[in-house]
């Protein structure tokens, strides 16, 4: 039973000089072997007949796979997804980009190559393997020098690797047995109890990140941020003697910029006002935007009257017919500015020089369009065919 | 091979103290784990104690912070980046000396630097730790931090600023601590297995089971082993110097004078390294007392420290100096009136102080005797730290007190918080450098026992298979 289970033959030997020298020896007739030192011994690897490790390469390309993901991402969010300009920088400012590229490199090259190291090439952890716990490993974890030749080894000879051990001057050697079932044990998934933790861990977690994010932050002082002690908008107060927290200005005041409207009618704004603006270009674009905005839900974009509020208000009336065109600029300014009819007054949304603007920019509409004669497609059609009949 | 080895004979001669009474392999698996398998003395009970105190100090200030708001700092307009920043800069340049000792010196082969690398690489992940709680704190909601600092998925597709060195720093940061733990969790998997060896008890093996992850000692392990940790030593290297690069590129690339200057980045890295030496010093004067550790911490080790002290103290005072020359040189008057205002302005008394504490102090270690001397360097050291904060404090609060308009000037002066929370951050250091020596190996034993005399096999028997594995390279 015992032999069955026998895993390896080891020898421990008391100096760096002898263990050299037996695993160049070992190294020339076994491949599963190892050498087992409480640190590593130089020359080792040579004696050995081991290839340099590689691991250097898989750092290098994964260090520079992860900075060019990296960059993309810092690509992608600042030009892509949010384009921002911070600092007058483009939108692709690579060199600011370096150090965090720079820091992504050794940070993924370092980490994964650490991991790769241990899961892959070490397989860890793993702390069933037959060496643990064994006479052999305590002691060349401390001050011997060991070497093992597993039994799977196709030249495997117990009697013959004890001589030939011997003969390098172990100081002793040992059979190595193991137990196959912490061996082979190998981790369930659908273990109860794990699956219990899982889901114990999930629900804790869940829970406690709930708490932070909807109760913890709403208490003091986590919302001092939030509920300041400040005077809001009707608010009573007990500061002021009228209890109002809101605040009136002193009588006369003035706001900075503004001027009262002293016209009560449209007769007296036609008589005493006149448009004091030159429809330049600017100013005319100024109009038409203004005009886009406030003016044409209902008078219609080009003031033909065509309103776009689909019945919920009546449509404005057209502004380029001849009624219109003998309007003076100051009965429209003071038709914008306290309306008429059902039309509201626009004084405190469209300022002074935006007034003026758009009816400099109706003018230009009327002259443009005229009277406007609503042509049907036969009408124009028929209109073409007479017209050159005529020429005919 | 041939040259290495050869190497390592010289080197010998300096390693040789670290192992003084010609210990054999398993003495000196004794030595270093004897704090672990033992009850702490009284030492170690009344130093702990007083670290405790200090971190709750700091623990009961921040505490206070939260909850009535960070008005309780000295913090205002137009300092608004005071205490917290300056003790980050402080922390995250402590942290570098652990890096220069277990990488760069290791890549230069420096052999006096494995008794001490795994405590110093410790410091520095403590005091990255350490540090990362002033930008934490200093945004006001810690609570939220995570939120401005990293870039995640959110429903209004907005993404961090990726161009602001201040984001620079968080990844610079973040990786040098992740890297840095990496670092020191490797050399510690082959210090685990010794340790679960030797257990006795049931925890205990089970815990030094797990987290030694069934490391066997294999020399095919060893093989990638040393590679990963040449790589790692590799890396950490240029990574150290971009860490500090970038801290200083948060005031270099900023447009306020004294800060807008490219000797800034080496500035900063020496400076760092400086002052870190100095936090190594003096805690391994500490902990070799409390721990009784003085023939594995030989005091040879220490004096060569004390040598990069004043090397590098140097280093910082040329650019003390050069700061001064530029200014004047580039003939830009903002520039020349930042830095005369530091020298002589309001804020003198505290340019001087990191002055003399800088330059003047260290210039002690030129004397043999002073190198040597415990009470005395350990003195310096704490000279050398103070005049490194002070440093940081003369950078950051003198420019921003004195900008373009003076208008806004004001006198900044920090609060009893404020100096509480930096209290607490030596107290949370301290604390874990004390619990770090109690259950960890402060010492790589793995790195110990490969120079010891008899460590490595005679030249004779290296010659076997050198030429194959040429060959195979």
């Amino acid at each position: 039973m015992i032999k069955e289970n026998l895993y390896a033959i080891s020898a421990l030997f008391d100096t760096p000089d002898s263990i050299m020298k037996a695993a160049d020896n070992i190294s020339t007739e076994y491949k599963r072997f190892d050498v087992n030192t409480p640190y590593p011994v130089h020359g080792m690897d040579d004696a050995m007949k081991l290839t340099p490790s590689r691991i250097g390469y898989f750092t290098i390309s994964i260090g520079l796979f992860c900075m060019s993901f990296m960059l993309y991402f810092m690509y992608w969010s600042n030009s892509v997804d949010y384009p921002q300009v911070i600092g007058g920088k483009p939108f692709f400012a690579f060199p600011a980009y370096v150090p965090i590229m720079f820091e992504i490199t050794i940070l993924t090259g370092a980490v994964l190559s650490v991991a790769m190291m241990i899961s892959v090439l070490f397989k860890f952890p793993n702390n069933a393997h037959p060496l643990h716990d064994s006479g052999y490993m305590k002691a060349v974890s401390s001050d011997k020098y060991g070497i093992y030749v597993e039994a799977k080894d196709s030249n495997f000879d117990y009697s013959k690797l004890e001589k030939q051990f011997k003969e390098l001057g172990a100081s002793s050697v040992s059979p190595i047995y193991y137990d196959e079932e912490e061996v082979d044990w190998k981790p369930n998934t659908w273990d109860p109890k794990f699956v219990i933790g899982t889901i114990g861990i999930a629900i804790l977690t869940s829970f406690s990140v709930y708490m932070h994010m909807n109760k913890v932050l709403f208490m003091v002082p986590f919302d001092w941020m939030m509920n300041q002690e400040r005077a809001d908008y009707g608010e009573t107060s007990e500061f002021f003697a009228d209890g109002y927290s809101m605040r009136v200005a002193p009588v006369g005041t003035i706001a900075r910029g503004f001027i009262p409207y002293q016209y009560d009618s449209p007769d007296s704004a036609s008589k005493y006002m006149t448009n004091p603006t030159v429809a330049s270009e600017h100013n005319l674009e100024l109009g038409q935007r203004k005009f886009l905005t406030y003016c044409s839900p209902c008078h219609g974009n080009m003031a033909e009257g065509a309103s776009r509020l689909k019945g919920n208000m009546p449509p404005g009336p057209d502004l380029r017919t001849e009624f219109y065109q003998n309007f003076t600029d100051g009965r429209f300014y003071h038709t914008i500015t306290k309306g008429k009819g059902i039309m509201a007054g626009y004084e405190s949304q469209i300022t002074r020089e935006e007034r003026w603007a758009i009816i400099n920019y109706i003018r230009t509409l009327q002259k443009a369009f005229g009277t406007p004669v609503v042509k049907t497609e036969e009408e124009i059609a028929e209109n073409s065919e007479t017209k050159t009949e005529a020429s005919e | 091979m041939h040259t290495e080895t050869k190497d390592y004979d010289n080197d010998l001669r300096i390693a040789r103290p670290i192992v003084e009474g010609k210990r054999t392999l398993k003495q000196i698996d004794d030595a270093i784990i004897a704090p672990l398998d033992r009850l702490p003395n009284i030492k170690f009970w009344i130093a702990i104690s007083f670290t405790l105190t200090l971190l709750m100090i700091g623990a009961t200030a921040l505490a206070f912070s939260f909850y009535y708001g960070t008005g309780l700092w000295g913090n205002n307009n137009p300092v608004g980046w005071a205490l917290p920043i300056v003790n980050f800069v402080f922390w995250v340049g402590i942290g570098h000396a652990g890096t220069l000792i277990s990488a760069i010196l290791f890549l230069l082969r420096q052999r006096w630097r494995n008794g001490i690398a795994r405590f110093a690489e410790a410091m520095t992940i403590f005091a990255v730790i350490t540090a990362l709680i002033f930008p934490i704190i200093h945004t006001g909601r810690p609570w939220v931090a995570a939120v401005y600092l990293l870039p995640y998925p959110n429903q209004h597709s907005l993404w961090v600023n990726f161009t602001s060195p201040l984001l620079w720093d968080v990844f610079a940061v973040s990786t040098y601590f992740t890297v840095s733990f990496v670092f020191w969790y490797v050399g510690l998997i082959p210090d685990f297995a010794v340790l679960r060896d030797r257990a006795t008890g049931k925890i205990k093996k089970l815990l030094y089971s797990v987290f030694s992850l069934g490391w066997r000692f294999s020399n095919r392990h060893w093989k990638h082993y040393e590679m990963m940790y040449l790589i790692l030593a590799g890396m950490a290297t240029p990574l150290v110097l971009s860490v500090h690069t970038i801290v200083s590129f948060d005031f270099a690339v900023s447009i306020l004078p004294g800060w807008h200057t490219t000797i800034f980045p080496p500035y900063f890295v020496a400076g760092a390294i400086f002052s870190g030496f100095a936090m190594v010093q003096n805690s391994l004067v500490i902990i070799r007392k409390i721990f009784d550790m003085e023939d594995l911490i030989p005091i040879s080790t220490l004096e060569l420290m004390n040598k990069i002290i004043l090397l590098t103290g140097m280093m910082v005072g040329y650019a003390y100096t050069m700061e001064f020359f530029i200014a004047w040189y580039s003939g830009n008057q903002p520039e020349t009136f930042a830095f005369v205002n530091r020298a002589f302005g309001p804020y003198a008394w505290a340019y001087w102080i990191m002055f003399s504490c800088n330059v003047f102090i260290p210039q002690l270690f030129w004397f043999k005797k002073v190198r040597r001397n415990l009470f005395l360097m350990f003195i310096i050291a704490v000279f050398v730290n103070v005049g490194m904060w002070f440093e940081r404090f003369v950078i950051t609060v003198t420019s921003l007190s004195r900008d373009f308009l003076p208008s806004s000037w004001a006198y900044y002066t920090p609060t009893i918080t404020d100096f509480a929370i930096l209290i607490g951050s030596f107290g949370l250091f301290f604390t874990l450098v004390l619990i770090f020596v109690r259950v960890l190996p402060a010492i790589a034993i793995a790195e110990i026992k490969a120079v010891t005399e008899q460590g490595q096999p005679s030249h004779t028997h290296l010659h076997i298979g050198n030429g194959k594995s040429n060959e195979a390279h």
